[in-house]
């Protein structure tokens, strides 16, 4: 007979019956009532009302009844804490029952039961437990400790229970040291910054001692808390290596990847010339490729890990590469992991068989693994260079397949080949033209429309081609747009006798006729470009493109790093940091690998050549008409010359649509300005620097947002109001660091509001968005006062000028140094983190005047010991112009006195969390250096006020 | 860490039966899971792990079964994996077949089960022998005499018993070698290798001591002894009843196994292997009219040895229709349900040249659904004979009451992961 009897009772008034049932003398109808209870609750039916007759059951020498009863008692304990009570008492006895399975059954199931009320009863039982004689209710005793954790901390601390944790982890019982081990990590991982595990090269023995010992979860449990440890010095990581080496022969591939993990990480401390170093990775690669025998589940987590390992130590499969040749039958998320390992293993020793084995792929069935087949055949191609001939060749061959999405994607890719390998296999664009008719996939056609306007004066019908796209111009996706406007435009420069109503027409669709702001702004620079200077224009347009990196998709290194740390967690099959998908783990510390010992190698390097705007200095408009000045006249009559011919009324035109567009452009962001700045003369001469501050890196998509950003900043200085110093934008984030992303910014501090201005560039080959931003808890609690407003995805090669109002109401953490601001950028690719410094200044709230007589006193009643002093240097202004300077950053001057040809000047500043911070400035004709006495109640701000008044009276 | 709860669903997404480890993740969050893998499936995109919200859902699927586990941490995936499967296992010696039904008619055996094998998350003793000495499925009655935990759950020894009786003390020891082939349509082998697996079935008394020894070169030249043949081995795995650590240090196996059936090691080859059944073929397509397919089968082994139960599968399209066969030795036989053709041969000499030709009618209206192209597969077996030449040179076996005790040793060479492309 089997327990399904159980489910088939659905009579009316089932749980009358039940009660009477479990209220029967007879223990074998009692057992069977509670069985149905069980069948009940497990259906999903509502049996709580029994709670009582249930728990009346609780006393009972059948231990296989006990258990449906605690099973209960854990299922509708929560909605019913009261009653919970009356099993306290059978709880209690329990956990003193001369049955071991009994004690730990009591104190398992009690643990489970999270009601507060509960838990003080607990106490004293699992006290008792944790100390048992039978290691099978310690060790149970030890997870209850951190289930009564998660329910009462403080109770748990309060008890004392963490010492006694910690005690267990030198227990003799390798199942209790397993178990103690796991509950303390998932203790501490709620305390991030309690040094709860307190590992020491004592304890690490003991763990390593009970490695050998326990069952392969325990193993798993220890792995993971040596990864945590960081070793004093590589003698110490070479010896927890050799002693955790062993466990990548168990059977269990988690274990494998366990041991995996805390070799990669603390192998980064060993000396690389260290012979063992060599060993290790020997030792590292077949283990690895065992894992891709093991369950495809477990395989998918293997090959996601192994994408990482690859990533950060190449050499140790780079022999390994037939082992991920994919299986007809792999499940498909299996197959394209092993396509992106293949592609990150391809190199010249190897890639004849890895295109063999693509071009296989590229004709099976699935849509998304052949897609990915045909790029990964161009990323061969790109990435080595030698087979870059085949590589096209195989493309071509593919193309002739005419499969839809196949010819697509070797478009696309054929086109990154033409950006890496330029004027070598032109060739082959008349087979491309072949197919534009099929091309219904926006990224394909704009790769298709990029060759044409590339490679348009090698095309002869390239302004046949391109009309025949313009027909649905608004129908095209901005991706498709964009790149018709920049490739007419090209065309235009390579064949300008030909293209000009095709360039017309493309320009006055881009601008008068979409809503897209990208496509408009990108229009008008253009047209600007073109009527001012076509000479510029050809070297903006035509210039030469940088080379597009072999890699692609490539994990940013401090990312890769902290994912290093997660081998076989959810983040490392995620390829993302824990705090990007894990509630309340924001203010986590981000795991980092260990620094090599010895070499003075350091982690970061950080990239010296900024990419800041380029200084040049903005070029007059030559005053002549041209092209386009004819161009705009076209609506009124046909042109007649090709020569440009001087015409300064055209000019005039020319500015009025710019000046008109500008109105539009501008947006928020002259009404910030508070200039009124369109179409006026100033203007005009900064339009005319953007050719000049255009950054070379236009690729097949100009960075025309870029020259706007730029446009903004000249114009900012021309109207800018009195107020406090903003510093210029310095880069903040690396593009390299972050997928593509470039972050630079300055803050201010304007009208009593703060803000943050930041320039957001995309030097990636994809759009994107969604964009929000967070920060971290900071010293004087700054946080966004609203949402990141970028309204509009960032194409490539775009930079988008956003201002960030800032409150300071925000979470308050003390910070190193204390300026310091941590950033989270987020976009529809990854999370990004980065820390800048503000200016204190941006604190200076505008009341910050001090009456004198309180002045005096706070002076008197402030220590001595809190006076800092510091030295101005190199100022060569008076005292006035100095403290009107100042006060436009909220220092302000409550007295001045002049004593033996000495200024004294006597200021005060208020800082938005109501510091003071007073300040006497000594200023003596003829020296320029001023000497600055700070004192405030808090003096670890006094240095920073000090760089403060600095940076004001330098700028 | 791990899981914050377990669930076992049925094929349209109903619970059968869940259990609550840590209490972090809401109960009814499973509700999504069924949602998601459609609308994946329907994407064909599917992935062993979802995510709705800040929950995840790590998923396997057994017989007519999802096996999920919920979490809203960063908790070892592999872990969850590894369990999850360990808990397939688990059931499965327990109730024979694990399926929609044996979850049913056992779902108090499987509340206990579920209880014992993890604890806040946390994997416990998940051998089922161990598990089933103190949970059963006949009601467990408690008795004076039961009143202790097995020792053997806490034990460094936890797979084992003690107290274990034979009449007779034996071992029985099979060494697996299974093939795996990928060889290109032109008929250059892409990839090959070799995964073995030494498998015990242990009837001895006691606590017994054991060693295995093997031809290992590492172990050879560790021992500096140079005699015969010696095979490397390219990664081992042991059955964690193996002192690791001893094993790499000196390269020795010993171990005190587990009672009656268990896999103790598994090891990876990666020399080049000659395909031990070679095939070649063309597969002719007439569009419209006819397919026609012609096999050939060459055993490229000893002549001395015989290959058995060969099944050779060669894919046909899904339009086909009427089949035709003729073969040289064994029979053909269509399994329209797989689009396949199965050839079967009972025994296959090495050195041998068998012939298969196929015929098949097309219909005249083009299927319009392109279809994959699977490649041929083959299965076989050859007894007496590993293809690496693996040998058990000993087996030692030492227990303190001092009995004698023999090792049988078996050998089978068999087809793994074994597919020949073709051009069509």
């Amino acid at each position: 007979m089997t327990d399904s009897k159980y489910f088939t009772t659905t009579k009316k008034g089932e749980i009358f019956e039940l009660k009477a049932e479990l209220n029967s003398d007879k223990k074998e109808k009692k057992k069977e009532a509670v069985k149905k209870v069980i069948a009940s609750m497990t259906v999903g039916k509502d049996v709580s009302a029994l709670f009582p007759d249930v728990v009346n059951c609780m006393q009972t020498d059948n231990l296989e009844l006990k258990k449906l009863v605690y099973l209960y008692l854990m299922n509708y304990a929560k909605s019913q804490p009261d009653m919970a009570i009356m099993a306290v008492n059978t709880f209690v006895k329990d956990c003193e029952d001369l049955n071991p399975l009994i004690r730990a059954l009591a104190v398992r199931t009690m643990g489970c039961i999270r009601v507060d009320k509960i838990t003080e009863y607990l106490c004293e039982p699992l006290r008792k437990c944790l100390k048992d004689e039978d290691p099978y209710v310690r060790k149970t005793a030890a997870v209850c400790v951190a289930k009564l954790h998660d329910i009462n901390a403080q109770l748990v601390e309060d008890q004392g229970f963490l010492d006694t944790l910690k005690d267990l982890i030198s227990d003799s019982n390798p199942m209790v040291v397993a178990n103690a081990v796991a509950a303390l990590s998932e203790i501490a991982e709620s305390h991030p910054n309690s040094n709860l595990l307190d590992l020491n090269p004592q304890t690490i023995n003991k763990l390593l001692t009970a490695l050998n010992e326990c069952t392969e979860w325990g193993q798993i449990f220890i792995l993971d808390c040596l990864a945590s440890y960081l070793p004093r010095d590589d003698r110490e990581s070479q010896s927890i290596c050799e002693r955790v080496t062993p466990r990548l022969s168990h059977a269990n591939s988690a274990v494998v990847l366990s041991a995996v993990k805390v070799l990669m990480k603390f192998m980064e401390m060993l000396p690389k010339d260290l012979d063992y170093y060599g060993t290790l990775l020997k030792k590292l690669a077949p283990p690895l490729v065992t894992l891709l025998s093991a369950e495809p589940e477990l395989q998918y987590v293997a090959l996601r890990n192994i994408n990482l390992i690859v990533q950060k130590r190449p050499e140790i499969l780079k022999h390994e590469m037939k082992v991920f040749f994919v299986k007809y039958n792999d499940p498909i998320y299996v197959k394209l992991e092993k396509l992106d390992i293949m592609i990150r293993l391809a190199s010249q020793a190897n890639i004849a068989q890895v295109l063999a084995e693509l071009k296989e792929y590229a004709t099976e069935v699935d849509v998304d693994f052949v897609r990915k087949a045909v790029r990964a055949i161009g990323r061969c191609a790109i990435k080595v260079e030698q087979s870059a001939e085949r590589c096209v060749s195989t493309l071509l061959d593919l193309i002739q397949t005419k499969v839809n999405y196949v010819v697509q994607e070797a478009i696309v890719v054929i086109k990154d080949i033409f950006r890496k390998y330029p004027n070598k296999y032109e060739s082959v664009i008349a087979t491309l033209c072949e197919n534009l008719d099929s091309l219904d996939e926006p990224e394909a056609r704009a790769a298709m429309i990029w060759i044409v306007g590339e490679y348009a004066e090698r095309i002869d019908n390239a302004d046949e081609l391109l009309e025949s796209f313009l027909e649905g111009f608004h129908d095209e996706s901005t991706q498709v747009q964009l790149q018709l406007l920049t490739a007419i435009v090209k065309l235009f420069l390579k064949k300008p006798t030909e293209t000009q109503e095709l360039v017309q027409q493309v320009l006055s669709l881009a601008t008068q006729d979409s809503d897209n702001p990208d496509l408009r702004d990108r229009g008008y620079i253009y047209w600007r470009l073109l009527s001012t200077d076509p000479v510029a224009a050809k070297e903006v347009v035509l210039a030469e493109k940088p080379l597009i990196s072999e890699e692609t998709d490539l994990i940013e290194p401090t990312l890769l790093e902290e994912l290093i740390c997660h081998i076989g967690t959810l983040a490392s099959v995620y390829h993302k940091p824990p705090s990007a998908f894990v509630e309340g783990s924001r203010g986590v510390q981000h795991k980092r690998l260990p620094p090599r010992a010895g070499s003075g190698e350091s982690t970061e390097s950080p990239d010296v050549g900024q990419s800041g705007p380029s200084e040049a200095p903005p070029a007059v408009i030559p005053s002549q008409g041209d092209l386009l000045g004819d161009l705009l006249n076209l609506d009124l009559a046909p042109p007649t010359a090709t020569v440009p011919s001087v015409q300064p009324s055209m000019q005039m035109g020319a500015m009025d649509l710019l000046g008109g567009g500008l109105d539009s452009l501008m947006g928020d962001e002259s009404d910030t300005l508070g200039g009124d700045i369109g179409g006026s003369p100033s203007m005009g001469a900064g339009l005319g620097a953007a050719p000049a501050a255009m950054p070379a890196s236009l690729g097949g998509a100009p960075a025309v947002g870029g020259g706007l950003g730029d446009l903004f900043d000249l114009g900012g200085g021309v109207g800018m109001p009195t107020g406090s110093y903003v510093a210029p934008k310095t880069v903040w984030l690396l593009a390299m660091k972050a997928k593509g992303l470039e972050i630079s910014g300055t803050f201010a501090r304007r009208g009593g509001i703060i803000q943050m201005d930041l320039s957001l560039t995309n030097k990636a080959m994809s759009v994107m968005t969604d964009f929000a931003i967070q920060f971290n808890r900071n010293s004087f609690g700054l946080a966004p006062a609203g949402p990141l407003q970028v309204l509009t995805p960032l194409s490539p090669n775009q930079t988008i000028d956003v201002s960030l109002p800032l409150s300071t109401s925000g979470p308050v953490m003390k910070m190193e140094p204390l300026n310091n601001l941590q950033v989270a950028v987020k976009n529809n690719i990854d999370v990004f983190y980065f820390s800048c410094q503000y200016p204190l200044s941006l604190l200076f709230v505008e009341d910050g005047k001090m009456d004198r007589q309180v002045f005096l006193a706070t002076w008197k009643d402030i220590p001595n010991d809190n006076e800092a002093q510091f030295q101005i240097k190199d100022i060569h202004l008076n005292s006035d112009v100095a403290s009107n300077k100042l006060q436009g950053s909220n220092i302000f001057t409550i007295a001045k006195r002049t004593v033996e040809g000495q200024d004294m000047l006597y200021q005060s500043v208020k800082l938005t969390n109501g510091i003071w911070v007073l300040a006497e400035m000594r200023i003596q004709t003829g020296n320029p250096n001023y000497t600055l006495s700070i004192k405030c109640r808090a003096p670890e701000v006094c240095p920073f006020v000090y760089q403060c008044y600095e940076l004001v009276l330098k700028n | 860490m791990s899981a914050s709860a377990v669930f076992v669903l049925d094929l349209k997404g109903k619970v059968l039966i869940c259990r609550n480890y840590k209490g972090d993740v809401d109960m009814s969050e499973i509700d999504h899971f069924f949602t998601l893998l459609m609308q994946q499936e329907e994407e064909g995109l599917l992935c062993p792990v979802m995510s709705h919200g800040n929950v995840h859902f790590l998923w396997i699927k057994h017989s007519n079964l999802y096996l999920v586990a919920t979490t809203n941490k960063n908790s070892n995936a592999s872990l969850v994996y590894s369990f999850l499967y360990k808990l397939v296992e688990v059931f499965t010696e327990y109730f024979k077949e694990l399926e929609e039904e044996s979850i049913q008619d056992n779902f108090v055996v499987v509340y206990e089960l579920l209880d014992e094998l993890m604890d806040f998350g946390f994997p416990q003793t998940t051998d089922s022998k161990i598990l089933q000495e103190y949970i059963t499925q006949q009601g467990n009655k408690l008795e004076v005499a039961k009143t202790k935990v097995p020792t053997t759950v806490t034990n460094a020894v936890s797979w084992r018993s003690e107290g274990i009786r034979y009449k007779k003390n034996e071992v029985f020891i099979d060494v697996i070698e299974s093939i795996n082939v990928l060889v290109n349509a032109n008929g250059s082998v892409m990839s090959s290798d070799i995964v073995g697996s030494i498998k015990l079935k242990t009837m001895l008394s006691g606590m017994p001591e054991l060693r295995l020894g093997l031809n290992d070169r590492m172990l050879f030249a560790l021992t500096g002894r140079d005699k015969g043949k010696t095979v490397t081995m390219e990664d081992v795995k042991f059955h964690q009843c193996v002192r690791l650590s001893r094993f790499e240090s000196d390269r020795t196996i010993s171990f005190i196994p587990p009672d009656g059936e268990s896999e103790l090691m598994s090891y990876r080859i990666n020399t080049h292997v000659k395909p031990l059944i070679w095939i070649e073929s063309v597969i002719e397509k007439f569009s419209h009219s006819r397919v026609e397919i012609m096999v050939k089968a060459k055993g490229q082994f000893k002549k001395q040895s015989v290959a058995n139960n060969v099944e050779i599968r060669v894919p046909v399209p899904s339009d086909a229709d009427s089949p035709k066969f003729k073969t040289s030795t064994g029979h053909a036989k269509y399994v329209p349900e797989k689009n396949l053709v199965v050839w079967s041969i009972k025994s296959f000499p090495g050195g041998k040249e068998l012939l298969m030709r196929a015929h098949f009618c097309l219909p005249s209206v083009e299927n319009h659904e392109t279809e994959g192209r699977p490649p041929i597969t083959v299965k076989f077996e050859i007894p007496y004979f590993t293809v690496s030449g693996i040998q058990v040179r000993y087996m030692k076996i030492i227990e303190k009451s001092g009995y004698q005790a023999l090792p049988w040793v078996r050998y089978i060479t068999q087809s793994g992961d074994y597919q020949l492309r073709t051009n069509t």
